[in-house]
């Protein structure tokens, strides 16, 4: 019997397993690094960088490093803060985000992060898009102005529904989400309202039809706690893994 | 005399400034007042391509006044798109209780926060004597009753909705939660008590109006048809019924008109000069067909009222002031009628064990259309909604209550201006007079908020043919300047 591995986030020890990386260690140890585009379950996708840690003095995303034994991690600095906080502002700037009346407020893990990291406001000039949104599907409604392209919907969709859903296209501020179909509308993709993919969206992009509005406030998923202490979580998700 | 009409941009007005434009005759007299409202721009436009179940949700943005009337009437339009005709019982309950305390709250909010200095210590009293303060300092029992009203109808809304302001209650088809024996219960202990102070102040707004009987009866009247919601049998009713129409006689001109019709009922007018519409009874046409809705029309208008106590607080109104009453400054003892209305009905509710059900939902076959009508505090509230096959709003129409009485607040401002203009010169007493009379129909605008003597308004004195004469802008802070 061999030693347990360990690394250390800020100074506290956490075990792994060869091949996990330190974001899977830190989830199974019960510590938080805040995320967006993690999924345990999914390939790992790097792309929202609210993951970061720092590792002699530079900086990785927690989501994509090998856990590799006696790593000093740093994470909850307050430069690493302020740096996550400034990429949630830049999420809601690049979107179209009026937490009071949407229907994931309260569900939000884009919201709960914003809270979470502090943010009150942002300064970043809104690019305000006004993209079409997309209710071609019986079951799911597509708010385009609200995505923050982490593609864990594409990837729940090939992974564990394997279906090809889902696509980011364009590029900058022109990025979007589109559906994998000639006329490009959900409705013509292999979606159903029971898959994975339509699950698993950690903010208010790809709705379900029927039920919006029905938790009542003070009982929704970061009503009583923060998402460092929640998880990330929806409240219908399929696997409770956080 | 010709007029020539001056396009005022509304947008050089100074932010959130209410903004009046008086145009005055060669012989000096007053022909026309404006007021320049830019509130409720654009939200039609906003909503359009989102999916129609967030409506009642998104709307509650759209007035920081009264976002619960919004949210309700919403629902409304939203459960017809459902195809639910009708709500389960505790459903309706819920959202009848809801209205209830909403009005509550926002009439006592009017009436003690905003009105009272003005009507306790007279509209030419100094502007410091004329708050909030002044009258906690002088009458504290009834600044503290004032609090507590409006406290109760928050607290209600709050343990319905999660929220004093911008809660979640009301989705498409019914609503999302019951309330609990626990939430009720301090509310069954307090109701009583609520009824009793609405019913005190009904009788200070008697006092009150009597103590100054000639300028109340006569301060900027004007006369007008009346438009709101009745019940099956002629009721007030607040939260459904069908509209009834009756002309500055009393003469009913449309009774149990449906509401999914209004748009045969009422048309729009546009005006050069003005943000907001004309709204005006097709009927009558765009010149004689304006109306007022509000407190004061639904007092007019209905047969009775199916609580006991403000029942006899409106014929009691009805022998002082006469049927139909006219005077805008009555709008202030219509309101408080209204409130003890209210607090009886929310006594009845709160007796029914059906709040207590989970049967709160109902579906239907999906409709395109969906149309919304309600007795907001401040009157007769429309939303109109139409919904493309992916279920995305097509079309939106709004008619607020403040816009139903755009012309009804212009003339009465006009007649303001008619009795105490004097000469070419603006006076801060007109100034004041002018708030007086803006704030008789509670409009809901942004300016409107500030308490009494602080309501940033800028007044315009102009000839007929756009010449200034004269021009007096108060602050936020309370001070004038010209
Ligand atoms: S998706 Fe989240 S962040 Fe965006 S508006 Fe909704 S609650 Fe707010
Ligand atoms: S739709 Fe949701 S899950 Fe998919 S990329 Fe956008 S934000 Fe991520
Ligand atoms: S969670 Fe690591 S980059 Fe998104």
């Amino acid at each position: 019997m061999t030693d347990t591995l360990q690394f250390f986030i800020d100074q506290q020890a956490v075990p792994f397993q060869p091949g996990q990386t330190l974001m899977q260690a830190a989830q199974a140890a019960g510590l938080y690094i805040p995320h967006l585009c993690f999924h345990d379950g999914l390939t790992p996708h790097g792309s929202c960088r609210v993951c970061i840690v720092e590792i002699n003095g530079s900086i990785r995303a927690a989501c994509t490093t090998p856990a590799t034994a006696n790593l000093q991690v740093h994470s909850e600095t307050s430069a690493l803060r302020t740096q996550r906080r400034q990429l949630i502002e830049l999420l809601f700037a690049e979107g179209n985000h009026l937490c009071p009346s949407c229907e994931v407020s309260g569900n939000c893990q884009l919201q709960a992060l914003a809270y979470d990291l502090g943010m009150t406001h942002y300064e970043f000039v809104p690019l305000d898009p006004h993209r079409q949104n997309d209710g071609s599907h019986p079951d799911l409604f597509i708010e385009q102005d609200r995505c923050i392209f982490c593609e864990l919907c594409t990837r729940s969709a090939q992974q564990q529904d394997h279906k090809n859903v889902f696509g980011i296209g364009g590029r900058g501020a022109d990025t979007y989400l589109f559906a994998q179909a000639d006329s490009s509308r959900l409705a013509d993709t292999a979606i159903t309202a029971q898959d994975h993919a339509a699950h698993i969206c950690p903010v208010g992009c790809i709705l379900p039809k029927q039920g919006s509005y029905q938790i009542p406030i003070g009982q929704r998923v970061y009503d009583e706690q923060p998402i460092h202490l929640r998880g990330n979580h929806r409240p219908d998700e399929q696997d409770a893994t956080p | 005399m010709s007029e020539t009409r001056v396009v005022i941009d509304p947008v050089s007005r100074v932010e959130g400034h209410g903004k009046v434009t008086l145009l005055v005759n060669d012989a000096g007299i007053v022909t026309q007042a404006r007021l320049h409202i830019v509130e409720f721009r654009g939200f039609e436009k906003f909503i359009q391509g989102r999916p129609y179940w967030e409506l009642p949700m998104v709307v509650q943005r759209l007035c920081g006044i009264c976002p619960v009337s919004h949210h309700l009437v919403a629902a409304k339009a939203i459960d017809q798109i459902v195809g639910v005709t009708a709500l389960s019982a505790p459903a309706l309950k819920l959202r009848r209780l809801m209205h209830f305390a909403q009005v509550l709250q926002s009439h006592a909010l009017h009436f003690f926060h905003l009105a009272s200095p003005d009507l306790l210590f007279g509209f030419q009293s100094p502007v410091e004597q004329r708050n909030i303060v002044a009258v906690i300092k002088q009458q504290p029992q009834i600044a503290i009753k004032g609090v507590k009203i409006r406290k109760f109808g928050q607290q209600i809304l709050e343990a319905i909705s999660g929220k004093r302001i911008h809660g979640m209650a009301a989705i498409p088809g019914g609503m999302n939660a019951p309330l609990t024996p626990e939430k009720i219960q301090p509310f069954k202990q307090d109701v009583q008590q609520i009824i009793d102070w609405c019913e005190e102040t009904v009788k200070l707004s008697r006092q009150l109006t009597d103590q100054n009987r000639d300028f109340h009866l006569q301060f900027g009247l004007i006369e007008s048809p009346f438009m709101g919601l009745v019940g099956k049998n002629g009721e007030l009713e607040l939260y459904d019924g069908n509209l009834r129409v009756i002309d500055a006689r009393g003469n009913i001109l449309q009774d149990q008109f449906p509401c999914d019709q209004y748009p045969q009922l009422i048309q729009e007018q546009v005006k050069s000069w003005s943000y907001m519409k004309f709204p005006f009874l097709t009927q009558l046409g765009s010149e004689q067909g304006w109306y007022r809705v509000g407190p004061l029309a639904r007092i007019n208008l209905c047969d009775f009222i199916p609580t006991p106590r403000a029942e006899q607080a409106r014929q009691q109104f009805r022998q002082y002031a006469g049927a139909p009453a006219h005077s805008p400054l009555l709008f202030h003892w219509a309101r408080m009628i209204e409130a003890l209305h209210c607090a009886e009905a929310i006594a009845d509710l709160l007796a029914d064990p059906d709040l207590l059900s989970t049967d709160l939902q109902r579906s239907g076959i999906k409709q395109k259309e969906g149309i919304g009508v309600i007795e907001a505090p401040r009157g007769t509230l429309f939303h109109h909604y139409q919904i493309d096959a992916e279920d995305r709003v097509t079309m939106a129409n709004l008619i607020v209550s403040t816009t139903s009485n755009n012309q009804a607040m212009n003339d009465t401002i006009r007649k303001v201006a008619q009795q105490h203009l004097d000469g070419q010169t603006l006076t801060p007493e007109l100034l004041n007079l002018v708030e007086v009379a803006i704030r008789a129909y509670d409009p809901c605008l942004s300016c409107a908020t500030h308490a009494v003597g602080k309501m940033p308004l800028q007044l315009l004195l102009q000839t007929e043919s756009g010449n200034s004469l004269d021009q007096l802008t108060r602050h936020t802070d309370g001070h004038i300047s010209r």
